[in-house]
């Protein structure tokens, strides 16, 4: 018996439903990733640094990113009298928005199937199997600059501004070169979606039968632009050794240098958000998304925590560049990569 | 079109993460790049020139310890140079006390490099190595903590010896502790020297060549790294420094990168200084058979009327000096310190001048940083081993 995929035409109760809950799951487990990420990090690099990380609160500190929630949520909130109230608010919203939306494009695991009134229902794990995901993550990287820019002219100090500077020039060079590395991947795949994109990646290697054991992963036949998309997304999500607009010993704390409190928090969960939505995306492109040898989202999750080890293992290792390196880097070596990448990539498809 | 453009002047420090302390940068940029920096110095200023000229000799000691309070024992070991030249005792100081007291400066060598590579990588972003490095000093300043009793502020070196002896078994610890340096240094260098970004941070960054340094005054590493081969501790020694067989790193690159890797091989030669230094120690007196100026030990104080007498007057009046004039220079981690002392026969100081390397050095910035880029202020500030405590005084 096939199953029926649901529709809101059809079904609308179970629809609306069923997506409540995926909705839910999604974005309760991500805040919760984002929570634990920063007791990885200061863990992880703790251990790197030969020092303890937390470990008072609660049982090994397990308890230390709500006490620092609760912390930053208690205290008072800070506006400038020279900054722009406005913007100023508006800021952390639209840095922390697009880094959870992207995540609604993302599958994490094969369809769950499951019988209601006798039928055989399939539900994709995945919020939305947008037919242009890849473009729409693109977008809202794209929209995650405003708020870094807004933060840095709304606060109205030199600091800022400098912060706010260097994050759009990077931004805006870096996503170049991760929107064309990507360009390879959807001409191998021939589709826009990223349920497509994991479905073509569970076949065999090049469809070698003698290797079957090997997947078809976009990271074996493009590793150019895999290198590309991790050194870019780092660029893109500030994290060292590009985390020029909030370099803290040039510029205090960058473009969030005014703010405090619940809206300091939301630059820091803005971080980490994008960081996961960076691993996940890269899990779902390059590394055949939910398809592995455990339960489908199992595999989604391991291949997410070890991109952010990852990250978190070059933070403790690289210093940071400088600015001028940073745009030598982005536009005289990435972006020509990323384009004879694309020109090798037609050439082996006309000719396979 | 011209646009209309103008630059923005920031104020950098005395409140900022990575300027060393208090130093106050105003910093004329345009765009990135800085077009203009002023330094402005003084907010730790605490007149220890001029307090010492109402203190005894001896009582001057423990402000030395907060110039550079990153090598107390330097600056112990200048001034009290100075004072037993002053008085003229330079030869009578003991063998042992000469050993303990290069051992000791050594480590401070060791003490305040490891602080100045924390610090610098840190500046840069590399955020692991200033805890290596800070691993390696908490053992220093344990030895600081076991000779002195103090972690930071020594106050260990007397005018015409030391405090105290080196307690039992320290003389082990230390061996242990600088034998394992070398491969510690191997692993600092392992994080940068070979890292792209770090030399791409460094290379080419911060030149001044050895004619410029020279007019400013530039000494130490700095100095050192701009091809001129000039070391105190060799060209003129002090402390018997020319009974041990060290080399003087010299490297001509004049930037950042060499003047790190001239601070790198200084740690592995203070090493070999300091192996050797205990390979002489032998045991001995701590003090200079100089009644009238060292004060005598407490069970002659106790049982003996002249040891009595001595005690009274030195701890009351302090020792007289015949009247002049004196400079003594020593190679201290950031450079040459000098000590500067006019005397008028009284028990104080008519003047005191310290010639702090720190504060000559910092005048290398200006022409160091105007045409780089603000992240370069950050890597020459870092590279200068700047010590406010020494520039303010």
């Amino acid at each position: 018996m096939t199953p029926e995929v649901l529709t809101l035409s059809e079904t609308p109760w179970l629809y609306t439903g069923v997506m409540l809950v995926k909705i839910i799951v999604a974005f309760v487990a991500t805040l919760l990733i984002v929570a634990y990420a920063t007791y990885a990090e200061r863990k992880i690099i703790g251990r790197m640094q030969t020092r303890m990380g937390p470990n008072m609160t609660g049982p090994k500190g397990l308890l230390q990113p709500i006490a620092d929630g609760l912390k930053l949520f208690f205290k008072e909130d800070i506006i400038p009298s020279q900054a722009h109230w406005f913007a100023f608010i508006l800021a952390p919203m639209m840095i922390l928005a697009p880094a959870f939306i992207s995540i609604s494009v993302i599958p994490f695991g094969g369809d769950l199937q499951f019988s209601y009134d006798g039928i055989l229902y399939a539900v994709p794990m995945q919020i939305t199997d947008l037919n242009i995901g890849v473009l729409f993550i693109v977008a809202m990287a794209g929209l995650g600059v405003y708020g870094i820019v807004l933060a840095g002219l709304a606060s109205n100090s030199k600091y800022a501004l400098l912060g706010g500077i260097r994050s759009t020039a990077q931004m805006v060079s870096y996503e170049l070169a991760v929107g064309l590395s990507i360009v390879a991947i959807f001409m191998l795949s021939e589709t826009l979606s990223l349920r497509g994109i994991v479905a073509a990646q569970q076949l065999p290697l090049w469809g070698l039968e003698s290797v079957s054991f090997i997947p078809n992963w976009y990271i074996f036949c493009q590793p150019l632009a895999f290198g590309l998309f991790v050194i870019g997304s780092m660029a893109e999500i500030n994290r060292t050794p590009f985390d020029l607009p909030e370099a803290e010993t040039e510029l205090v704390s960058g473009f969030c240098t005014e703010y405090s409190a619940m809206k300091y928090a939301l630059f820091f969960m803005a971080e980490y958000a994008n960081m996961i939505t960076v691993s996940a995306i890269a899990t779902t492109l390059f590394l055949g998304g939910w398809g592995g040898p455990f339960y489908g989202w199992i595999n989604f999750l391991i291949k997410v925590f070890a991109f952010m080890f990852f990250f978190i293992w070059i933070r403790a290792t690289f210093p940071r560049l400088r600015y001028d390196q940073l745009m030598f880097l982005g536009w005289k070596i990435m972006l020509p990569l990323a384009l004879v990448n694309i020109v090798i990539t037609g050439i082996a498809i006309l000719l396979w | 079109m011209a646009a209309n453009t103008e630059t923005m002047t920031i104020n950098m420090g005395p409140q900022h993460p990575s300027t060393h302390g208090v130093l106050q940068l105003i910093l004329e940029l345009d765009g990135e790049i800085v077009v203009k920096a002023t330094p402005h110095i003084g907010f730790l200023h605490r007149g220890i020139e001029k307090l010492s000229e109402h203190r005894t000799y001896h009582q001057t000691i423990p402000l030395t310890d907060r110039l550079d309070y990153l090598a107390p024992m330097s600056n112990n070991l200048g001034y009290v140079l100075a004072v037993e030249k002053l008085l003229g005792i330079t030869d009578e100081i003991p063998e042992r006390v000469q050993r303990i007291r290069v051992i000791m400066t050594e480590l401070t060598r060791l003490k305040s490099h490891l602080v100045w590579l924390a610090c610098h990588a840190l500046d840069i972003g590399a955020m692991t190595v200033f805890l290596y490095c800070f691993r390696e000093r908490e053992c220093i300043t344990d030895i600081y903590e076991k000779v002195s009793g103090a972690r930071m502020t020594s106050n260990y070196f007397r005018v015409g010896g030391l405090a105290d002896d080196l307690p039992d078994g320290l003389e082990g610890e230390i061996r242990t502790f600088v034998e394992s340096m070398p491969a510690h240094v191997e692993e600092y260098e392992g994080l940068l020297t070979g890292n792209r970004i770090w030399q791409k941070r460094t290379i080419g960054v911060g030149e001044i060549s050895a004619e410029a340094a020279i007019d400013i005054g530039i000494t130490g590493p700095s100095l050192r790294a701009s091809g001129v081969d000039w070391d105190l501790r060799r060209d003129n020694p002090y402390c018997g420094y020319e009974d041990y067989d060290f080399d003087v790193p010299v490297r001509t690159g004049c930037d950042t990168f060499d003047r790190y890797r001239v601070r790198l091989d200084e740690m592995r030669q203070s090493v070999r200084i300091i192996l050797q230094a205990l390979d002489k120690l032998k045991p001995g007196p701590i003090l200079a058979d100089c009644p009238k100026i060292v004060l005598p030990p407490k069970q002659d104080v106790v049982n003996n009327i002249e040891s009595l007498i001595h005690h009274f007057k030195i701890v009351t009046e302090g020792f007289k000096t015949e009247p002049g004039e004196i400079y003594q220079g020593i190679e201290a981690p950031k450079g040459e310190l000098g000590f500067y002392l006019i005397a008028d026969g009284s028990a104080y100081p008519f003047r005191m001048k310290i010639r702090p390397p720190s504060f000559v050095n910092l005048q290398g910035l200006p022409q160091m940083v105007e045409g780089k880029l603000l992240a370069d202020v950050i890597a020459v500030i870092g590279t200068l081993d700047i010590v406010l405590g020494e520039i303010d005084r």
